[in-house]
């Protein structure tokens, strides 16, 4: 334990500008449980940051409390400068669970138009935004089918274009590919990262999955448990663009990985260890 | 189609027992007509408008009834639903009000509204709203949270949470105390229209058995049947929604 939090004081980041969001002392309770404690973190415009941690270390609360969906005990979010207080459009959260997130009764045209009428954006505008939102994520040839008539992928990728139709500056992705297959996973991991790359949202993305944390980040994040705090942050030297074989296969990857690695499996405990290295 | 020949088999065999025995002398209760006076009879009332004209009297109070019971059913049951402060505030009275038979109310609207569409539109109204105030609580508690979600992160305001998210998720719920409130506003009308009220199908029926006209009362009550039929058919097909894939209930 104490080598490994010596070495946590030597990796601090700091934000070189002012910061996008800034978390400071946070903590949320659940009755008399303490879910997330004394979190401070600050995320870059338009970085890419990547939450990991064991299931149940509490990532899902942080991110609903960053939505504003859930309210925290002590501290404070700061986002763009002004303390967060509720929901808002400009955060925008995408859900693992994509079949309950999307409205059943709409086509995925609907779906996305969802937001637009959120805005009220005016009915003749809204074509052209959905028809460019659908092309850009694969979705033109369903724009007619409703969630139910689609793979998970598909239904995941209606819920991103509902979330960029939203128009946000900040996005939320709850491990948004946990629930998918790994080939389209990794299909809907480079898609994401073109869209980071085209749009520079500042984007926090949760997963259990270290590769995945590795490969997409610009930095990661490590939660420990009860009650979550910061572990650990570690910047991401990768190249970019980067490629599932090539960065996958560089020296540096499997070095992050090796790291991070050995301290989620300390920081959970060895019950945890044979998660953490599936993922 | 052939679902519906089995399903039909037995009305058509009591029919024709029924018509057999009475014709063949077996059996000889006054109050059963024979099917083929019953359908002359209706065929008679058909012709001279009398039955429709009843027809329309039953169905529109019964309608205006459900409609107010599905609009004050809908629109406080989705605030409850929605919120457990008004639940608490509200509920106990609902829970006392509820139990009072609808029937019981028909002195006090008979002043209020005397005789004619409002005396039996307020009970069929006070009839019906029960179940679809139960049904509405509960189908919007149902509805998925994380949709609570969607709509709260794009900031909708309550009017357009409840029209876009809510009421669409609720909506095959909903609908199933609707169907039933629909089988009550019926009941509900024509036992005011027998007891009370001088109009409708029920008020002719209590007439037809007055004037011992028992072809013609039977012929109302089978015409009562067919149009209970056909509104709850109206009502499922409602309740399939316009959507091929998403099943409700």
């Amino acid at each position: 334990m104490q080598p490994l939090r010596k070495d946590l004081a030597a990796a601090r980041p700091i934000g070189a500008e002012v910061p996008a969001l800034s978390i400071r002392n946070l903590a949320v309770r659940f009755g008399a449980r303490a879910i997330l404690d004394a979190i401070d973190l600050d995320v870059r415009e338009g970085e890419f940051l990547c939450i990991v941690g064991s299931s149940g270390s509490g990532k899902t609360t942080l991110l609903r409390v960053l939505a504003g969906l859930a309210s925290l005990a002590e501290g404070k979010v700061l986002f763009e400068g002004a303390e967060i207080s509720g929901p808002s459009r400009d955060r925008a959260i995408i859900f693992q669970d994509y079949s309950k997130a999307l409205l059943p009764w709409r086509t995925v045209r609907g779906n996305v138009a969802l937001s637009l009428e959120a805005r009220n954006v005016p009915a003749k505008e809204q074509d052209a935004i959905i028809d460019a939102l659908l092309a850009k994520m694969g979705l033109s040839p369903s724009r007619t089918q409703f969630p139910g008539q689609l793979s998970g992928g598909m239904q995941q990728r209606v819920q991103i274009a509902r979330c960029l139709a939203q128009d946000p500056k900040l996005l939320l992705m709850d491990e948004p590919f946990g629930a998918l297959d790994a080939m389209t996973r990794q299909t809907l991991q480079d898609e994401i990262l073109q869209l980071a790359a085209e749009k520079q949202i500042t984007t926090i993305f949760i997963t259990h999955d270290l590769e995945e944390a590795i490969y997409l980040g610009d930095r990661v994040v490590v939660l420990g448990r009860s009650p979550a705090t910061v572990v650990e942050s570690v910047e991401i030297e990768l190249p970019r663009p980067r490629n599932q074989l090539t960065t996958r296969e560089d020296g540096r990857f499997l070095a992050y990985r090796h790291r991070l690695f050995e301290l989620l499996a300390h920081e959970c405990g060895p019950q945890s260890l044979q998660r953490g290295g599936q993922g | 189609m052939r679902r519906y020949l089995v399903g039909a088999m037995i009305p058509v065999a009591f029919l024709i027992g029924w018509e057999a025995s009475t014709r063949t002398g077996l059996l000889t209760l006054e109050s059963l007509s024979r099917p083929s006076d019953i359908l002359m009879a209706g065929y008679a009332a058909l012709r001279d408008g009398s039955l429709l004209l009843a027809t329309m009297q039953t169905c529109e109070t019964a309608l205006l009834g459900l409609a107010i019971a599905a609009i004050a059913g809908i629109v406080i049951g989705a605030v409850l639903g929605l919120s457990s402060t008004a639940e608490r505030i509200i509920g106990p009275t609902i829970e006392a009000l509820r139990p009072i038979p609808a029937i019981a109310f028909m002195p006090l609207a008979l002043m209020m509204f005397g005789f004619g569409v409002g005396l039996e539109a307020s009970i069929v109204a006070y009839a019906c709203v029960w179940p679809i105030l139960i049904v509405t609580i509960a189908a919007v508690r149902a509805v998925e949270g994380r949709l609570l979600d969607v709509a709260a992160v794009l900031e909708l305001p309550v009017w357009k949470k409840m029209a876009k998210i809510v009421l669409p998720a609720a909506f095959a719920r909903i609908n199933v105390g609707l169907r039933i409130a629909a089988a009550i506003s019926l009941v509900v009308a024509v036992t005011v229209e027998i007891v009370l009220n001088p109009r409708g199908l029920g008020y002719r029926l209590i007439l037809a058995e007055q004037s011992l006209e028992i072809g013609l009362m039977w012929a109302q009550l089978v015409w009562l049947c067919l149009l209970g039929y056909v509104l709850n058919l109206l009502l499922s097909r409602l309740g399939r929604g316009s959507t091929p894939v998403w099943r409700p209930l």
